[in-house]
């Protein structure tokens, strides 16, 4: 009977979630087939699904797909090695840190993101200016993050790092980089999560690109289903980037 | 003894705040002279890095006009209705996702994992929502700043000490009076932090909104600067740009501290 009720408490809410998901779409396509809402600003949930194949099919959609993809990777790359670099120079130069690391902070809560028309003028409207803008906004999370992982180490390990007699480069490499690793991957993982909020809106904004210039495109040749559809697939294709990445987390620090 | 302590250790800092400051203003003044270097260098074109006193006077002569403060208002407008709509609706939202396991449970999932998702590709819908007006950039603001209000004030409320809600249960206060009297002053802190990323939030959310397609706002006259390629306006107002957000945000999270002073 127990076993019952707790699989009932376990199962019972996402079903109920789930489920008034499927009824509030089913209510969207009754009430605009009465009338009562207008098809043409939203268009009925069935054809939103049915424009799904087309929308894969005749835009390319995985081309578009690994394109974003591909900037939000080179993105990546850059924001780990620029924001661990900065980060370790902080934290072994005190002063600096003292000095600096207030401003780094300001700038992960600044609008960053304002700057694209700047970048715009400075390297074209093209994959650099969405690349650097998705660096340029996860760079701070990734800075902060090494910081605070890196003088986070436990006094023990650098004390027999010193006991052993460990040279500058050996106690960096051998105790605080492995020890900093988790809270570094916690702020990469932010890092990209900022840039791919980044690469979507500005390939929007600038009409280049991947996926967030297929629903500006869609947008304009005014193909609402069309739209609709390619909102939800980025939606869905953001949801399950950051779901993997919180398993990639997890599954990090239980292994550390 | 902790007195000496206390002593030592200001006595010990004021040599790494004198090193500090003196290391800010070294790194800002070299950004500043490697700045005009390249301006006179001419290796960029000159229009992307205007010399120092030409981004000067454009700050000068963009704080002077009323043109300026007229779109300052429009913006500050929008961003303050959809900040009003988006974080009412998640403080609502949130208190009852935090009050409820089942319906957290249910319900909570949804928000968290769409809360993270671009909100700028939204805006086509909102245009057709709400017309190419101010209603789509307010829409924004509003939608872009509930997540983070409303996730916030779920697991702020979960944070709640259970003695004070089992206080006003006892004092058989209604909900209204166990929301407004129990659990909106136990859990200003994360309702103010919130806050302060809604605010954050819906100012990037407005301000894309109005670069894509607006007459009137900040965003607009970033656009504009641009399609001119009037760089030292576009760098002045994307330097006040910064300092009123960089400004209100400081601002939110002192009150957030000040609240803290006064408690102990």
């Amino acid at each position: 009977m127990s076993a019952v009720t707790l699989t009932a408490r376990r199962v019972l809410p996402p079903l109920v979630g789930f489920g008034s998901f499927v009824l509030i779409l089913v209510a969207v396509e009754i009430l605009i087939r009465a009338g009562a809402i207008n098809r043409f600003i939203v268009p009925p949930p069935s054809e939103v699904a049915a424009s799904f194949g087309r929308v894969i099919a005749e835009e390319n959609i995985w081309r578009r797909f690994a394109f974003t993809a591909w900037e939000c990777f080179a993105a990546g790359v850059l924001l780990t090695v620029f924001g661990v670099l900065i980060g370790a120079l902080l934290h072994r130069v005190r002063v600096l840190r003292l000095a600096c690391e207030t401003w780094v902070a300001a700038m992960a809560s600044a609008p960053l993101v304002l700057l694209y028309p700047l970048l715009l003028v400075m390297f074209g409207r093209n994959a650099l200016t969405i690349i650097m803008m998705a660096f340029i906004s996860g760079l701070a999370p990734v800075i902060l993050k090494t910081i605070e992982g890196l003088s986070s180490t436990r006094r023990v390990l650098l004390n027999v790092g010193r006991s052993f007699k460990l040279t500058p480069s050996q106690q960096f490499w051998k105790i605080l980089f492995p020890s900093a690793l988790p809270a570094i991957f916690v702020g990469i993982r932010l890092g990209l999560i900022f840039a791919l909020i980044n690469v979507v809106g500005v390939e929007f904004l600038i009409n280049f690109g991947g996926l967030g210039q297929l629903i500006n495109e869609l947008a304009e040749r005014y193909d609402l289903p069309g739209t609709y559809a390619a909102i939800c697939f980025v939606v869905l294709v953001s949801v399950v980037f950051f779901a993997t990445t919180e398993r990639a987390e997890r599954w990090l620090r239980s292994a550390g | 003894m902790a007195e000496i302590g206390r002593l030592n250790r200001a006595r010990g800092a004021r040599p790494w705040q004198a090193a500090v400051t003196l290391v800010r203003v070294a790194i800002v003044l070299g950004a500043l002279v490697a700045w005009q270097l390249l301006a006179i260098s001419g290796w960029l074109y000159g229009e992307v890095v205007p010399a120092l006193p030409v981004i000067g006077a454009a700050l000068v002569k963009l704080l002077c006009s009323g043109d300026f403060y007229w779109n300052l208002w429009v913006t500050v407008y929008e961003v303050a209705v959809g900040l009003a709509i988006g974080g009412f609706s998640g403080l609502v939202v949130g208190l009852v996702l935090g009050a409820n396991p089942f319906i957290a449970r249910a319900y909570e999932p949804y928000l968290y994992y769409l809360g993270p998702t671009p909100k700028i590709i939204f805006f086509p819908v909102m245009i057709m929502w709400f017309g190419v007006g101010g209603g789509s950039k307010i829409a924004m603001g509003a939608l872009s700043c509930f997540f983070p209000i409303a996730l916030n004030v779920a697991a702020g409320m979960r944070q709640i000490d259970q003695v004070l809600i089992r206080v006003g249960r006892s004092f058989r206060a209604n909900p209204w009076q166990m929301a407004t009297k129990i659990y909106l002053p136990a859990m200003r802190h994360p309702v103010i932090n919130g806050l302060r990323l809604g605010l954050g939030v819906a100012l990037i959310g407005t301000l894309l909104a109005e670069t894509k397609l607006s007459k009137y706002g900040v965003g607009s006259l970033v656009m504009d600067a641009y399609a001119r390629f009037d760089m030292p306006r576009m760098y002045a107002i994307l330097i006040v740009l910064f300092a009123l957000a960089i400004g209100a945000n400081a601002l939110v999270s002192h009150f957030g501290r000040l609240d803290d002073i006064k408690q102990k």
